[in-house]
């Protein structure tokens, strides 16, 4: 007879110290981890309203301007620093790690236009209304010093945007005219018009680093190249758009905020049509900024809600809104990817997280493993009607759940008397335009 | 044999084994083939299956049929050739023409045991696992060629085991980004496969067994015979309880085969730590006793009384009396669910949730007295036996019966399912066991046992358990080839009452009339457990970690279907249950395209043009006789002067003239 029967050392399963951590054999036969997809379904589901329940994107107010903030400014090279111009000319230096202003100055009298800081880090760039365009050093003076810019040129005109050269040291001013200024010279030493009377926006591209682009008041999205004399082309869309930003990662695709509540990214080689409308905004949009990966944008607007939308995506992913928070002038995605500054009318500047539900800090390798894993399972089960439905849900202020209803009625009546004018005319006479199609009036070169 | 060997060097080492030092690895052969490289012996380290965090999503879990037997018999016969290899190879001049000639491998001697198909295929498939380095002719630094190239072959069986269904075909004319998801959906799945089916070679226990002399059958050898032949702590396993008082006894082992719960008929109910004797707690409910059954964890089980359902915890206090559940005759646990399914003398099955202490479901079964019940553990299904000799398959979300099988010519005695949920063995009043696949509900193999069996058990690895009257009788693989002779068999002194096989041991608890007793059966239990589903061995805080972890986890009663994996497949029947749902509620098919009928109907009969038109027709009517009568003289009058004519042409073609040739 020969006969072996289970018999285990408890020593082989049990830890041998206190100090040790817990022995965790495994045994990855099916019939021993039964119901695996019920299971897994289960935990997304968790995973998902966990989701909802951690999502606390709000973290900092940073107060202290006398007058609406008008503009923001992101230091290239050092991520703490953040710059903000107001409504009343003053301007205001923050670190964003201890949340406080670090130093303020009068930079203009009446509005803050518009500021770039200088891609070295060491000074930036202000307009104002009063028709001057000022160089600040970075550096706070000394004890008893006045404040006082290094460099002021007086325009002809008011000035309403500036950008600087990604590497030399040239930069655009549009206003009356897009102007190309030399830092060592006092006048520009280029002006590009196209029978426009102002321009809001100029943006250099920064990868080909000659280009911009800039919006102007006819409508229109007109791209220049710096080395020409003439500029490139223009888009003529049904409304204004207000800024725009290039996407730094593809650089041939820019988004700009429209008047018309949507945002649209064109790629800068078709611009007879945009690539993708985004739409949920119910009122003007004011700024949009994107992520450094280029995967996301942040939009602000009027509605007094800031927005992330995929690039790619018809709709936002996310939308922030305090019931303090007044119209959204300006925003900005911070360099390191993780957190999005929103200056609005009522004077705050407010800190919120990129991604609303994360963790914030270092994360132990445990629960990086859990972070990862129960995200696998939300992509997994994310067209599970449930499921679907918890992480879709967004509180709205009840006069933007309003307002979209409202919108989407007219929408709906706009598309039924339409396809009725369609159906009682002449076949071809009244033509299909998609969506897209019809916020472009007409592309010039 | 090979056997004797394993069997020997597995007691040395548990022999030898103490506190602080490691179980020394079971060979395998590629130790073999170590030792082989480098000439001398190397004792390789143990290497510690710690299987990291690692969600299910990575882990196949997919259903196995058969084969496992196969495999262990695969694995013996490897590590046998392993521990000849390093004897041929010792002397240093053969090395090279051993290296060099492929047919040496340890692993290619398994392949002889198995059919020659198979065998083929293998080789096939060898020989271009081999061949592909060796094409390239890669060299190792010393110059010395690598005798196995490439990666190590899987086992066969092992890769089948973890297998996650059919792969799925690409459709053609889906998107770019589909097809790349599917791909990549794919790959990883057979990435996991592949680690999963190697990861196997690395569990740390083997199966038990029993085999006999030669001309001695297993079944004659007695329990005390196998106490005495394997290790002491073994051997203590085998005992007997002789609780004739208050019998006969029902039994449940608690999940991860620690503890063990015992229900007397006529109220001694008591819970022990049955391993090491430590009795938690013990007590006389006064009342009869139908079934005991633990919760989900040893803090608390569930009593069925003579009147209602109460629920105790370990240390004997009554916690709950759920009067919703009376007469309850047999209770089923389902772990995954946490869900109480309780089968009623009045007909009723029931499920409770013990997570938050609700009735989830009760159905009225209409088919009397309930007393043969089975949990399906592959997909939460309760299996009832009625004294019709149906066997009915039920959910918690649905009224009706899912299946209705008609098993048997007398009552339903016993049911018992396997635990991948593919076979499900009955036996009845007309004497008969009978093995059915319930995939397919077709039955497999129909047995007669002389006294009938009045409870049926299996065990983790497929052993089945019947017991007729007072004798308990193992067999083993009764759904394959048709079985003769039991495997083991053991008389007790009372009739038997409750069977159970203790999970991840080899011990069957049989209750009988004269108390309880605990057998040996070799083979029974699956020796490798999973630490994160039920750990023999946890601590205290690690039970806390998994009952929270489990709680989270805790599978909605709503997703109990025949199905478990229907949750991850494409819902393509949605639209058309949308619109079926749409045409109720509307009344009728807001999208049916009507039959095409023509309609006859006159146009324009009222547009002044017509009116006219017809009584135009009308004031002509009086006339229209005359007119036709006119005409048809005209027509008799053009008729004869054509006669007329042919006549005349006739008379002249008499004469002939000189014109004549030019005539037609």
């Amino acid at each position: 007879m020969k006969v072996k029967v289970i018999s285990r050392n408890p020593d082989d399963y049990v830890r041998q110290t206190k100090l040790d951590i817990q022995r965790v054999p495994r045994n990855y036969d099916p019939s021993l981890n039964p119901f695996e997809t019920p299971r897994e379904y289960t935990r997304a589901l968790n995973a998902t309203k966990l989701e909802r329940v951690f999502a606390k994107p709000f973290l900092a107010s940073l107060d202290g301007h006398r007058d609406g903030v008008n503009c923001m400014a992101k230091h290239p090279k050092s991520l703490s620093t953040m710059l903000s111009g107001s409504c009343d000319g003053e301007l205001k230096v923050w670190n964003l790690t201890k949340r406080e202003c670090v130093r303020t100055l009068q930079a203009h009298e009446g509005f803050v236009r518009a500021m770039v800081v200088r891609f070295c880090g060491t000074s930036f760039f202000t307009i104002g209304d009063d028709k001057t365009i000022k160089q600040w050093s970075m550096e706070t003076p000394g004890y008893g010093e006045e404040e006082e810019p290094l460099n002021t040129i007086l325009g002809k005109s008011v000035f309403t945007g500036i950008d600087h050269h990604q590497e030399r040291g040239v930069f655009a001013t549009c206003g009356q005219q897009v102007d190309i200024w030399d830092e060592q010279r006092s006048s520009p030493i280029r002006s590009f018009s196209w029978g426009v009377d102002s321009f809001s926006c100029v943006r250099f591209n920064p990868v080909e680093t000659g280009l911009l682009a800039s919006c102007a008041s006819d409508r229109s999205i007109v791209l220049y190249d710096m080395r020409e004399a003439t500029p490139l082309k223009k888009v003529i869309m049904t409304l204004r758009s207000n800024t725009l930003c290039w996407n730094p990662m593809e650089a041939y695709n820019f988004t700009c905020s429209n008047e018309d509540y949507n945002l649209y990214t064109f790629d800068m080689r078709k611009l007879d049509m945009p690539s993708v409308t985004h739409k949920d905004h119910v009122s003007a949009v004011l700024d949009v900024d994107y992520s450094p990966t280029g995967k996301e944008f942040v939009s602000a607007s009027f509605d007094k809600t800031i927005r992330i939308f995929p690039k790619d995506s018809y709709h936002s992913r996310e939308v922030y809104h305090t019931t303090r928070m007044q119209h959204v002038i300006c925003v900005k995605w911070s360099s390191d990817n993780k957190y999005v500054l929103s200056g609005s009318d009522e004077m705050n500047i407010r800190l919120w997280k990129a991604s609303a539900a994360e963790k914030l800090g270092v994360l132990t390798p445990r629960e990086q493993a859990a972070v990862n894993y129960n995200q696998k399972l939300k992509e997994r089960f994310q067209h599970h009607p449930e499921v679907r439905r918890i992480a879709r849900h967004r509180h709205v202020p009840k006069s933007i759940y309003n307002q979209r209803r409202e919108l989407h009625i007219m929408r709906t009546a706009r598309l039924r008397k339409e396809s009725n004018i369609r159906k009682h005319s002449t076949p071809g006479s009244v033509p299909v335009l998609s969506e897209k199609e019809k916020h472009i009036v007409a592309v010039v070169k | 044999m090979n056997t004797t060997k394993m069997a020997t060097s597995s007691e040395t080492t548990l022999k030898k084994t103490h506190v602080g030092n490691k179980k020394k690895p079971i060979k395998r052969y590629w130790h073999g083939t170590e030792t082989n490289e480098t000439g001398k012996k190397q004792t390789p380290k143990p290497t510690k299956p710690r299987g990291g965090k690692r969600g299910l999503t990575s882990l196949p879990l997919k259903r196995h049929w058969h084969g496992t037997e196969k495999n262990k018999s695969n694995g013996k016969k490897q590590r046998n050739h392993s521990e000849r290899t390093p004897k041929q190879t010792q002397p240093s001049g053969e090395k090279r023409a051993l290296t060099s000639l492929p047919s040496k491998r340890s692993w290619q001697g398994t392949k002889k045991n198995e059919t020659d198909g198979e065998k083929q295929r293998n080789d096939n498939e060898q020989t271009s696992t081999q061949t592909e380095p060796s094409g390239g002719e890669k060299r190792l630094i010393s110059s010395k060629e690598d005798p196995f190239p490439g990666t190590a072959p899987i086992p066969k069986n092992s890769l089948k085991k973890f297998k996650r269904g059919e792969k799925q075909e690409i459709p053609r004319d889906a998107w770019h980004k589909v097809k790349c998801a599917i791909a990549d959906s794919e790959a990883v799945d057979d990435m996991a496969q592949k680690q999963n089916a190697r990861f196997d070679l690395l569990l740390p226990e083997d199966a038990g067994f029993l085999e006999g002399d030669e001309d001695e059958d297993t079944c004659t050898i007695s329990q005390e015979d196998i106490a005495n032949a394997v290790d002491i702590t073994s051997g203590a396993k085998y005992f007997n309880l002789a609780l004739s008082q208050f019998g006969p006894y029902r039994l449940d082992y608690s999940k991860n085969g620690r503890h063990l719960l015992l229900g007397g008929r006529r109220g001694h109910v008591t819970c022990l730590e049955w391993q090491s004797k430590q009795l938690m707690c013990e007590m006389n409910v006064m009342e009869t006793v139908n079934d005991v059954k633990w919760l989900h964890t040893e803090a608390m089980f569930a009593v069925a009384q003579k009147k209602w359902l109460y629920i105790y915890d370990n240390k004997g206090i009554e916690l709950h009396c759920i009067r919703k559940f009376n007469d309850v005759l047999r209770m089923q646990f389902l772990p995954y669910h946490f869900l109480l399914a309780t089968a009623s003398a009045t007909g009723f099955l029931q499920y409770l949730d013990v997570s938050v202490g609700k009735e989830v479901a009760a159905t009225c079964t209409k088919a009397g007295r309930l007393d043969v019940m089975a949990q399906n553990p592959y997909n939460a299904i309760i299996h009832l036996g009625h004294s019709n000799g149906t066997v009915t398959l039920w959910s918690p979300n649905v009224k009706e019966p899912l299946v209705k099988m008609l098993c048997h010519q007398g009552g339903v005695r016993s049911v018992a399912v396997d635990k991948t949920g593919t076979y499900m063995v009955t036996s009845g009043m007309d004497k008969k066991l009978k093995v059915y696949d319930i995939r397919s509900y077709k039955p497999l193999q129909s047995y007669f046992l002389p006294a009938g069996a009045s409870c049926l058990s299996l065990s983790q690895k497929g052993l089945l358990c019947a017991a007729t009257g007072d004798t308990v009788q193992v067999y083993r693989d009764v759904w394959g080839t048709p079985v003769t002779k039991p495997y083991m068999a053991h008389r007790l002194k009372g009739s038997v009452w409750g069977l159970h096989f203790c999970p991840f041991e080899d011990i069957l608890g049989v209750g009988h009339g004269e108390g309880f007793t605990s057998m040996v059966v070799p083979g029974a239990g699956e020796p490798n457990f999973d630490g994160y589903d039920a750990n023999p061995y946890r601590s205290s805080k690690q039970m806390q970690e998994w009952e929270v972890k489990a709680l989270l986890e805790k599978v909605q009663p709503e997703l109990i279907t025949l199905d478990p994996s229907m949750l991850s497949k494409v819902d393509k029947s949605t639209w058309e249950q949308r619109h079926q749902d749409r045409v109720k509620a509307l009344g009728y098919d807001p999208l049916a395209k009507g039959k095409f009928i023509p309609r006859f109907k006159k146009k324009g009969r009222s547009s002044s043009g017509n009116v006219e038109r017809r009584k135009r027709q009308v004031a002509h009517e009086d006339q229209r006789d005359e007119i036709r009568k006119t005409v048809e003289e005209n027509m008799e009058r053009a008729k004869e002067r054509k006669q007329y004519k042919k006549e005349q042409m006739a008379a002249a073609a008499g004469q002939k003239s000189a014109l004549d040739r030019f005539r037609k």
